[in-house]
């Protein structure tokens, strides 16, 4: 399978991640060396193998269905989370708006 | 004295505790060689005063008769993908600059509660893509390391944790931690001549560690040598309830149980790694290799992993596909860079901030991962090479029935020219050949260096073991130390 100059801009889109006209004709053969290469999984006949889902047998655990129990995942941290925001207001996360 | 800086993690701490100088002149002596290293671009930033606030604590518990933890004294570099609490954070990416965080990763939390202390935040592959060190938004790492020819072409130190095998190879720290999600310490190791652990997937904890392919990513040591990289494994590894893949079992005192004898083990060859074209000076290291673990006792039989040629393209199916995923946290609204054009509404944002703050590999990587998930593609792709994931795993399942670790080479080449390969993003990703299969199925795996080729340039070895096994893997990796006797050093020139 191969990708075009119109599939990249979708999937660039779909990443959200903007890309000017030139940018798009330079990723559409780079992409495409890549997608060419992968094709090759197609060989191996996979017809009864399970996908890997975990590389070591483990079990996903649960914590204590209770609240801040460890301080460093628990909650009353805002300043913390908002420290590092672009646009941090009045104890939230600010965006540009979005609803008319 | 002999100089501090040649010193490793070992002979730090011994002599830390014996009273043969103090954590202060240690850290003062590395802070020292970091400054004057500013031509090899290592570090994205330098804290000479963490170190020596570190040191000052273990001097002072010294002096106290406190019992001393298993790195008191080291100073080390920190891979700038680890969350620093209050330093600076960026996976060597644009999208990252300036973040602070406001808590610190499990690992790097480790490291300092068993006395080591912190040189700086080493430069690396942006969000850990790339094998050369040419992805970072902070320019390229140079390679202590040169050709002898005079040109002084500026030499890959590898990647992702190329910043690490720099600093440790040119002993501006004497270790550093690495993280591997398809050969991201064992590649830069071999091609900095020092010595790299990947340990089992989830023995050291992810949490706080920047996210490229979660169910790849392992935090490993990069040292001088086997017994330094056990050391410091040790205090990097154990369980953590926030890492929700983290390992629930007890950490094995590697160092202690070090022993490069190996009658009664058996090492196996896998046939698929003679691929055509693979430079002969690397198979000439391979079969020293052999012949030392021979030397050493070892049975040595020839194995099968049939599955090897597909493992590199499933890699570049997964991680990608992970790594779309992972990095959609870069928005502009949490954390880091805010692109914001004028009139722009959400939407816009998203897309200037991601196109602004990724540097080129990213985005490929990104845009391959959304493709191999998107609708219509997701079982011709994703699927596929998950399945061929668990049929590179089973060829290790088989093999081990025959062997107890394997050996072969680390990489396809050694060292090349910044700029070299650079155009030419499949044939970079060829470096990891050796490395992937090994990350695709967890094991543990390392580098050890055995030689130097015509050019005077570094070689690895590469030895994989079974789940949980480090120490037979790093056993082995002694006995292969032990015996290729690697001095070479690069003469300094920055």
């Amino acid at each position: 399978m191969s990708v075009d100059k119109e599939t990249v801009a979708k999937i660039a889109s779909l990443a959200r991640i903007q890309m000017d006209d030139e940018a798009l004709e330079r990723m559409v053969p780079e992409l495409n060396q890549i997608l060419g290469w992968v094709e090759q999984l197609g060989e191996v006949d996979t017809a009864n193998v399970e996908p890997m889902t975990a590389v070591i047998p483990n079990t996903l655990r649960l914590r204590a269905d209770q609240v801040n129990v460890d301080p460093k995942t628990g909650g009353d941290r805002r300043d913390d989370v908002l420290a590092n925001a672009p646009a941090a207001e009045h104890g939230f996360f600010g965006v540009p708006k979005v609803i008319e | 004295m002999t100089e501090l800086t040649n010193l490793g993690v070992a002979a730090i701490r011994d002599g830390v505790k014996g009273g043969d100088f103090s954590a202060r002149e240690v850290a003062e002596a590395f802070n020292a060689n970091v400054a004057a290293a500013a031509d090899l671009n290592a570090f994205i930033v330098t804290t000479p005063d963490k170190a020596l606030e570190a040191a000052d604590a273990v001097d002072a518990d010294r002096a106290a008769g406190k019992e001393l933890g298993s790195m008191a004294g080291v100073p080390i570099g920190m891979k700038d993908l680890f969350a620093t609490r209050g330093v600076q954070t960026t996976a060597a990416s644009h999208i990252l600059e300036g973040f602070t965080p406001e808590y610190e990763s499990t690992v790097s939390s480790n490291l300092w509660a068993a006395g080591a202390g912190m040189l700086g935040k080493l430069n690396m592959d942006q969000f850990a893509m790339g094998s050369s060190n040419e992805t970072s938004y902070f320019g390229n790492v140079t390679s202590p390391w040169r050709r002898p020819d005079g040109s002084n072409t500026p030499m890959s130190p590898g990647g992702s944790s190329g910043g690490s095998s720099a600093a440790v190879a040119a002993h501006l720290a004497p270790a550093a931690t690495g993280t591997d999600t398809g050969g991201s310490i064992r590649q830069p190791a071999a091609f900095a001549g020092i010595t790299g652990v990947k340990p089992t997937y989830g023995r050291c904890s992810r949490w706080g560690v920047v996210a490229f392919a979660s169910s790849l990513d392992q935090a490993g040591p990069m040292a001088h040598d086997v017994r330094d990289c056990a050391i410091m494994l040790g205090a990097m590894a154990g369980f953590d309830p926030k890492d929700s893949t983290s390992l629930d079992l007890p950490v094995p005192d590697w160092e202690a149980a070090l022993n490069s004898d190996m009658k009664g083990k058996t090492v196996g060859i896998p046939k698929e790694y003679r691929m055509e074209g693979t430079d002969p000076e690397i198979l000439k290291s391979w079969d020293d290799g052999i012949a030392w673990l021979k030397d050493a006792g070892a049975q040595v039989v020839d194995i099968s992993l049939p599955h090897t040629k597909y493992a590199l393209p499933a890699y570049y199916i997964i991680a990608p596909a992970e790594a779309s995923s992972n990095l959609a946290r870069y928005d502009g609204v949490r954390y880091g860079l805010r692109d914001l054009p004028e009139g722009a509404g959400l939407q816009d944002m998203y897309a200037a901030t991601r196109s602004a703050g990724f540097g080129d590999e990213v985005k490929r990587r990104i845009l391959i991962g959304t493709y191999v998930l998107s609708a219509g593609f997701y079982d011709a792709y994703y699927n596929q090479a998950q399945k061929i994931r668990t049929l590179v795993s089973q060829d290790y399942d088989n093999a081990f029935k025959q062997c107890d670790v394997i050996l072969a080479p680390t990489t396809p080449t050694a060292s090349f020219g910044l700029g070299e390969k650079s155009d030419d993003p499949l044939g970079m990703y060829l470096n990891d050949v050796y490395a992937v299969p090994a990350s695709l199925a967890g094991l543990p795996a390392m580098s050890v260096p055995c030689g130097v080729n015509s050019e005077g340039l570094p070689l690895g070895l590469q030895i994989v073991g079974k789940a949980f096994d480090e120490q037979g893997v790093m056993n082995a990796g002694l006995a292969i130390e032990e015996r290729a006797g690697f001095t070479a050093k690069p003469e300094k020139w920055w």
